[in-house]
């Protein structure tokens, strides 16, 4: 080691967004001022996956572990622990939040929520300064392009994918080394390209974001590597303009990888020539399809257009085309470097490798995560997301977003792979993986996802443009006391028609969360219908908030917090909700402490 | 007929530049638009008119791709503008309470601009931040587990820069 500590800053969207910026400058000021810019580097690091606990800080070579960590702390870190090796006890994780701090987990390898991770796509982030190419090349970062280009040939590229099994992780799961093979040996056009899809559509999920900003080259490195495969001279990234963060990482690191000779012409020295170029979406979840985001680069509006003919040999400009996701390409250099066999090693027999997760909702530790496929989501919510806070009770869990569908207690036992996810009627997806607890009503889960695709279908084909419309339309009645049991009925029959009759993946896909919560929750569809209720308390017109006059104490906390002033009544004499003003927002059920208002 | 909707505006030397960097590369023009945003914070009808000129792409072209991508704006926003993640993960943490109690606050509806010209409420999906659900953003900056409660206090912060 060049110094004597590392400060690693996490500089992920998340903790960015707590100051990690400030955080950094401080600690480089801190560092300054005890003349130990000769001993200790400071470095911003991609995402640690820990987002609950951010901004995180670690310092090695002890690889103490800092949680929670805010700007002003700079100083009693570098005074104590760096200056006098004292760790500042106050900043440890502290997993069971108890008052004495007694159970402090100091180092990240002892944290649970680390502990069933395997990271191979991860494996930079939260390692290396994502700005600096020589942090990723001394992670051998780029010595699988040199293996591919000076001591490996097409075939052996394609060789080494087939025997590691890896399928895309965009959702589909179709077998990567297949698309390059069709690709490769395309004869219709000279002119080859290779897209990576950093459209990341699903709403509530940030893997590909995660990546892009903690470890770019590793995307810019696969690429060419499928250039240099398929015979492909240019690339395109086709990123959201939501995420400047990493539109940016990715411009420095093109840049810094054109200055070294790793990008551009004459790639090492070879004669192999390769140049990536960024595209930004524009808010638009169909382009994520991959016929409509070839479009989009094109310039056009993204429209999907009927396969066959594939992209692989009629994409870009009608020519032969790659698209992988993000993901897909950051497992690419691992397979080179360690062998599709050792790839192969990790996982289920249909999926191998392992997959990112961003799990949210209602978990304790909420963040992204790395597991080896075949792991069960018991281990995924209880074992590292730590369980579901305030003592509530788990639903369900949702993946593949507004094309998945939900999985329910009596599966958490499941191994996840793409195979047992379909069967239970969800989707592997790109990664999102909300869980829900009984507050959460699956009805409107479904509106909401419903809600989602009608506005962003195209409107291209009548089945997606209309069929969504009256899903969502029946929903709405349902959630709204208006539904009859017929509904039922009706919500399956068109969900059908759209899933056979849809010409892209977000009209046949759209009706899954429809279809998966009719599934498991048929009664809580027919509580709506019939009883016209709504347990989890979500569907606002189906609520009403009451105040027991035996157990209210007109203590007129519930008044002052009603945000519509619909609470009347004197003090220490029961109150009153004049249900004609109540907006239903349970402000006042919240703040009841003697338990004297009900939803019903 | 035409010519006098071709009002004289004065693109910056900035905008000049990249359009000319990119008038000859093919699918340039959701590229083009993104930077014509950027600068104005919409796309104005003058700039969609001259853009229609120089790159001579019809203009019915121009804003058919304006209006497929949710990302671009046919208006001027406010000042400040207010992002709330209406993404799964804010959703289910509250993402709408926190709509609802802005509208209430600012007195406009969800991508409405208040009269003065100073706030926009926008809903929008997912920022990437679904840690820190529910998430809202001022002008770029992210303000995560957010409250209503707190909503007031962000407001201020703003109100009058
Ligand atoms: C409506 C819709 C949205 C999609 N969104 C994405 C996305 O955001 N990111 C992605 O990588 N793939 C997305 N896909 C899948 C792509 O069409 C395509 O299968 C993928 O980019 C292929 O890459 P892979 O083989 O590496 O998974 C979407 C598909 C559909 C139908
Ligand atoms: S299924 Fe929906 S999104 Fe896909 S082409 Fe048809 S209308 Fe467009
Ligand atoms: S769902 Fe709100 S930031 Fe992702």
């Amino acid at each position: 080691m060049a110094y004597r500590s590392y400060i690693l800053v996490c500089g992920g969207t998340g903790c960015e967004s707590s100051h990690a910026d400030k955080i950094y400058q401080n600690l480089k000021n801190e560092i300054e001022a005890n003349q130990l810019f000769a001993q200790v580097q400071v470095i911003k690091t991609g995402c640690f996956g820990f987002c609950e606990q951010g901004p995180i800080v670690k310092i090695l070579p002890e690889n103490t572990f800092y949680v929670q960590v805010k700007p002003e702390d700079a100083k009693e870190l570098v005074e104590e622990h760096i200056v006098k090796g004292r760790p500042v006890q106050r900043l440890i994780y502290n997993p069971n939040e108890d008052k004495n701090r007694t159970s402090l987990v100091t180092e990240e390898k002892d944290i649970q929520f680390y502990q069933k991770q395997f990271r191979v796509v991860l494996r930079n982030c939260g390692m290396i300064d994502p700005e600096v190419i020589e942090e990723y090349i001394a992670r051998d970062g780029y010595a699988a392009l040199e293996k591919v280009i000076f001591d490996m040939k097409p075939d052996d590229v394609i060789e080494e994918l087939k025997k590691s099994g890896l399928r895309g992780r965009g959702g589909a799961g179709f077998p990567t080394w297949m698309k390059w093979n069709f690709t490769k040996n395309a004869t219709n056009s000279e002119t080859k390209y290779v897209v990576c899809n950093a459209d990341e559509g699903d709403p509530g999920a940030y893997m590909d974001r995660s990546t892009l900003e903690g470890d770019p080259h590793s995307i810019l490195e696969a690429m060419t590597i499928a250039g240099f495969t398929v015979g492909a001279q240019k690339g395109f990234i086709y990123i959201r303009a939501e995420y400047p963060l990493a539109i940016n990482r990715l411009k420095i690191a093109i840049k810094q990888a054109k200055e070294m000779g790793l990008l551009g012409e004459n790639i090492l020295g070879s004669d192999f020539s390769f140049d990536i170029e960024i595209r930004l979406g524009a808010g638009a979840f169909v382009c994520g399809e991959e016929t409509a985001l070839l479009a989009s680069i094109e310039g056009k509006r993204g429209m999907p257009i009927p396969r066959p003919p594939f992209p692989a040999t009629h994409g870009l400009w009608k020519k032969p085309t790659v698209i992988n996701n993000v993901e897909t390409y950051a497992n690419i250099p691992m397979v080179i470097l360690k062998g599709g066999d050792w790839f192969s090693s990790i996982g289920t027999e249909s999926s191998k490798g392992t997959k990112v997760f961003a799990l949210t909702g209602k978990i304790k530790n909420s963040g992204l995560i790395e597991v080896p496929m075949g792991i069960t989501l018991r281990e995924i919510i209880y074992d590292i997301g730590g369980g579901i806070p305030g003592g509530r009770k788990f639903k369900a869990a949702q993946s593949g977003g507004p094309s998945g569908g939900v999985i329910t207690e009596e599966f958490l036992d499941t191994p996840i792979d793409y195979e047992n996810l379909a069967k239970l009627g969800s989707i592997m997806g790109s990664g999102g993986l909300i869980v829900m607890d009984e507050d959460d009503c699956m009805l409107d889960i479904a509106k909401f996802y419903l809600d989602f695709t009608v506005d962003e279908s195209c409107g291209k084909c009548a089945p997606c443009r209309i069929g969504g419309k009256q899903l969502y339309g029946i929903l709405d009645g349902i959630s709204k006391g208006n539904g009859e049991i017929e509904d039922i009925q009706k919500l399956k029959d068109i969900s059908l028609a759209m899933q056979r009759a849809s010409l892209c993946g977000l009209g046949q896909t759209a009706p899954n969360p429809v279809a998966s919560t009719l599934r498991y929750f048929e009664k809580e569809y027919m509580e709506h219908i019939v009883d016209k209720k709504c347990s989890a308390g979500v569907c606002k017109d189906l609520l009403q908030f009451v105040i027991h006059k035996d157990k209210c104490v007109g203590c007129t906390v519930c008044a002052r917090k009603c945000p519509v002033n619909a609470i009347s009544g004197e003090r220490k004499q029961p109150h009153e909700i004049d249900q004609s003003a109540c907006i239903k927002c349970g402000a006042c059920y919240d703040a009841c402490k003697f338990q004297a208002i009900t939803r019903g | 007929m035409f010519e006098k909707e071709v009002a004289g505006v004065e693109l910056s030397a900035e905008l000049n530049q990249f359009i000319s960097e990119w008038k000859e590369k093919p699918g340039n023009l959701i590229m083009i638009l993104h930077r014509v945003q950027e600068e104005y914070g919409y796309i104005p009808r003058e700039v969609a008119l001259e853009l229609s000129r120089m790159l001579d792409v019809p203009l019915a072209k121009i804003y058919g791709v304006i209006t497929f991508y949710h990302f671009f704006k046919l208006t001027k926003p406010g000042k400040n503008i207010i992002q709330v993640c209406m993404g799964t993960a804010c959703y289910l943490k509250g993402g709408g309470d926190l709509i609802s109690e802005l509208e209430r606050l600012l007195g406009l509806p969800v991508n409405g601009t208040t009269d003065d010209g100073e706030f926009s409420l926008e809903a929008v999906r997912c920022i990437g931040c679904c840690g820190l659900a529910p998430v809202m953003t001022v002008n770029g900056e992210v303000f995560g587990k957010i409250t209503t409660e707190q909503l007031p206090g962000v407001i201020s912060k703003f109100k009058g820069n």
